[in-house]
């Protein structure tokens, strides 16, 4: 009898079915792993399981139970709570506050402190978590905060905690902890869900397991025992590689960007690579693996600690974007809400604001030679829009992605173009025009980094491929040595060799 | 229903509720219509509409100022002392121009450069440069030496007062300065979203000294106008005229968030300021209750301002 039964659940936006038909079901007092690549669907099955997303199809059932929950509040009620990777406490307040948040015990409105600190250390005894009621969230390591947010969970009676990533951020020991207090929470009878990327851990933790690729069930394997590290690993990858990229070669010519021994207060480790003329360089890594951090200080988006960029062996001043565009090196950001689109502007706007500077003369806008330049990579890149007039905020997410290379196509002299997530959240057909994109410029002498999270596509367009894992350069292969297996096994940080290091 | 609604959240929808007031004040209020009256009017608006040039941009870029009333009884004051010092009016100007610029640098760079909030930066410039201007008059009123110095505010030119030409004029500069140059345009992508203006090449921090430099310069000029129309340098002189200021622009669709600003707007949002003051005055309504309506236009043009983004959002 299982106690948590998910039943064919789909859920598709606007432009992507993120989950087809899920189903599985997990024992009482069960740790269940969720294991895919980024963008596989584990986030959006979180999601609807969080009572965030509500699903198009299909049933959740806890303990032979039909939930239809609509909202956050409600899953709550049902017992299910998901732990986050951002935390969600108040860091102002102690623990013990942040325990009972929101449900005080008062009398007339009059908080009583002292059994709100005495109920809750009576409480984090009887779980097993050793920390002070009374110290402030906001004094806390990573790794007491996310005991503070488990011990919430319990408190609001959770049946099912779902933990997204869990140890992303806590050190080994810290990670210890947390298993030692999983698995008292699994004596007790809750059912964990627990999402890594961390084999090792999967392995130590989990009874069962379930594989996630394409927003399909890849493998659900009810006893963890019968599965091979060879085998998941396959299963989480196992896809055939469309003709969606439609990679072309062409002859490459001397080094254009040259990076040394850079580093930043994100990225301590100092790093560096080159690309050449014309070439494509693919940057892949798990989120979190340090490949944004890295192009950011490249570019200038960040603060830098030391290291060198040159551009045809002239040096880039650092911290400094407008700098580097003028030196030609350029970076459609990974973030397009925050970092990319200026919204409530138009799209003419948005392709001329770096560019313009060039048809300009003494600061005055040429009113028609900026139309005419907006029209024109509104029409190169086929942006989807009835006017360049368009706030760019009514675009979809490819089409947004469009406006922002054609930024940066329209300035003068670009030599080197860093696209960090290029695709993300944009459907296939966009995909081939961006692959495309990058190809012709690629043939115009433009030396090109891809970051993506997405294996598939990294592999499908780049001419050679980096591999980044915990802030550190973990490998590098030419396109003949492309292998699914072996770039997923060096982007996966392995416990135990870290620590051996 | 739907449809009013659209035209008064619309681009226009300002223009078209200043049409309707202004015809029925016209037709309702006697002497309204007079070119005395008009006049008048015109006049008791030149300090807030220069000042509301800049603080246009201000707001577009995301920030704000508090400090311009002080800013502009401060210059006035400078002004007016300047030139009996020196004897000569135009070096008196240049000196009032000078200090009203340096003090926005001063808010510019403090708000660019350490990161601190705009409303407390220039909170305390508001205080700072207000005790600067008693300090420098011992609190009493200065008077002017030179009677050039009156015909500033009091000559005309084809029969209206230069006051309403210089804000005329700054209308034209700084809508075309909006419109039609980068800055204005770098402006305007700083207030819709700052950190991407910054990835897209714009010189932020020199952008926002800019125009914080801007704001105290013109502050200056509305500072020079008004010690010339009121014949003196008063420390008192201005208070509160931040908050006219920007009820103005928000009236006049420059959005809170940043991003979105036109000077016509502007220009209307300051005349419905005037007129609704000038009415209360013809109606002979006690000063007094003159508070109460300028908060409630301020209430209203904020939660014209909410809907009118809440429409754009769907």
């Amino acid at each position: 009898m299982s106690f948590l039964s998910v039943q064919n659940i789909s859920k598709s936006y606007p432009g992507v079915q993120a989950l087809s038909d899920i189903s599985f079901s997990v024992e009482k007092g069960a740790v269940h792993g969720l294991m895919g690549e980024n963008g596989a669907g584990k986030s959006t099955l979180i999601r609807v399981l969080s009572g965030d997303q509500s699903a198009d199809e299909g049933s959740i059932s806890i303990d032979g139970v039909e939930q239809n929950y609509v909202s956050v509040r409600d899953a709550f009620d049902a017992g299910v709570i998901v732990i986050h990777q951002e935390l969600q406490l108040v860091p102002e307040l102690t623990v013990a506050e942040n325990l009972w948040l929101g449900r005080y015990p008062n009398q007339a409105g009059v908080v009583d402190a002292r059994e709100l600190s005495a109920s809750v250390s009576a409480r984090l005894e009887e779980i097993g978590i050793d920390l002070d009621p009374n110290a402030k969230v906001s004094s806390l390591s990573l790794g007491a905060r996310q005991m503070v947010e488990i011990a919430k969970a319990v408190m609001m009676e959770a049946r099912v905690i779902a933990l997204d990533e869990p140890t992303s951020s806590l050190s080994s020991r810290e990670s210890e902890i947390l298993f030692d207090l999983i698995a008292r929470l699994k004596a007790k009878g809750t059912v964990i869900l627990y999402v890594s990327h961390r084999l090792e851990e999967i392995f130590q933790l989990c009874d069962s397991l379930t594989i996630l690729r394409d927003g399909r069930l890849a493998a659900h394997h009810p006893k963890i025992a019968d599965v091979t590290r060879e085998q998941i690993i396959a299963e989480m990858v196992g896809r055939e590689l469309g003709n969606i990229w439609r990679w072309r070669g062409r002859p490459l010519g001397p080094t254009r960007l040259e990076v040394t021994g850079i580093h930043g207060s994100k990225l301590p480790e100092p790093g560096g690579f080159s690309v050449r003329q014309g070439e494509i360089l693919g940057f892949f890594g798990l989120i979190g693996a340090g490949r944004s951090e890295m192009m950011r200080l490249i570019y200038g988006a960040d603060a830098r600690r030391g290291g060198r960029v040159a551009i045809d062996g002239v040096d880039v001043l650092p911290d400094n974007p407008r700098a580097s565009i003028n030196a030609g090196l350029v970076l459609c950001p990974e973030d397009r809400k925050h970092d990319g689109i200026i919204q409530g502007r138009s799209i003419e706007e948005n392709i001329a604001i770096s560019s313009r500077r060039h048809i300009s003369p003494f600061g005055l806008l040429h009113l028609r030679k900026e139309a005419a330049l907006a029209d024109r990579f509104i029409e190169r890149l086929k942006v989807r829009t009835p006017s360049r007039r368009q706030d760019i905020v009514n675009l979809s997410g490819g089409n947004q992605q469009k406006v922002i290379l054609g930024r940066w196509l329209s300035e003068q002299g670009v030599k080197v173009l860093i696209v960090d997530e290029p695709t993300r959240g944009i459907d296939v057909g966009a995909k081939s025009e961006i692959c495309d994109i990058l190809y012709e410029l690629a043939e115009g002498g433009m030396a090109i980094a891809v970051v993506s999270s997405e294996l598939p596509e990294v592999m499908g367009i780049s001419d050679r491929i980096i591999v980044m894992c915990e802030g550190r350069m973990a490998g590098e292969f030419a396109r003949e040595d492309f292998e699914e297996r072996n770039i997923l096994t060096r982007a996966l940080p392995d416990r135990n060799a870290a620590e051996q290091h | 229903m739907n449809s009013l609604k659209k035209i008064l959240l619309g681009d226009q929808g300002l223009v078209v509720i200043f049409a309707v007031a202004f015809a029925i004040v016209s037709l309702t209020v006697p002497n309204f219509l007079s070119e005395r009256n008009i006049l008048g009017l015109l006049q008791s608006v030149v300090t807030i509409g220069i000042v509301a040039c800049t603080m246009m941009f201000c707001l577009a870029s995301r920030d704000f100022d508090l400090s311009v009333g002080s800013t502009v009884a401060f210059t006035g004051m400078i002004a007016v002392i300047a030139s009996n010092m020196t004897g000569s009016i135009v070096l008196g100007l240049v000196i009032a121009l000078l200090s009203g610029a340096l003090v926005g640098a001063v808010n510019g760079f403090v708000i660019a450069c350490f990161r601190i909030n705009a409303l407390i930066t220039t909170l305390a410039t508001m205080q700072i440069v207000r005790g600067l201007a008693l300090i420098v008059s011992d609190g009493r009123a200065v008077g002017i030496n030179d009677p050039g110095f009156y015909q500033l505010a009091l000559s005309r030119f084809l029969g209206i007062p230069t006051p309403i030409w210089v804000m005329g004029a700054l209308f034209a500069v700084f809508g075309f300065l909006l419109n039609r140059t980068v800055f204005g345009k770098n402006t305007l992508a700083i207030g819709g979203n700052p950190e991407a203006a910054r990835l897209a090449g714009v010189n932020v921090v020199s952008m926002r000294i800019w125009i914080f430099a801007l704001q105290g310069l013109i502050c200056a000029v509305a500072g020079i106008m008004l010690a010339s129309r009121i014949t003196s340098g008063q420390p008192n002189a201005a208070t509160g005229l931040e908050l006219s200021v920007i009820s103005a622009c928000v009236l006049g669709g420059v959005s809170l968030a940043g991003g979105r600003a036109a000077m016509t707007g502007v220009i209307v949002g300051v005349m419905i300021m005037g007129i609704a003051e000038n009415v209360m005055n013809l109606l002979n309504i006690q000063a007094f209750y003159q508070y109460v309506v300028r908060g409630l236009i301020l209430l209203g043009a904020v939660l014209l301002d909410n809907l009118r983004s809440s429409a754009s959002r769907r």
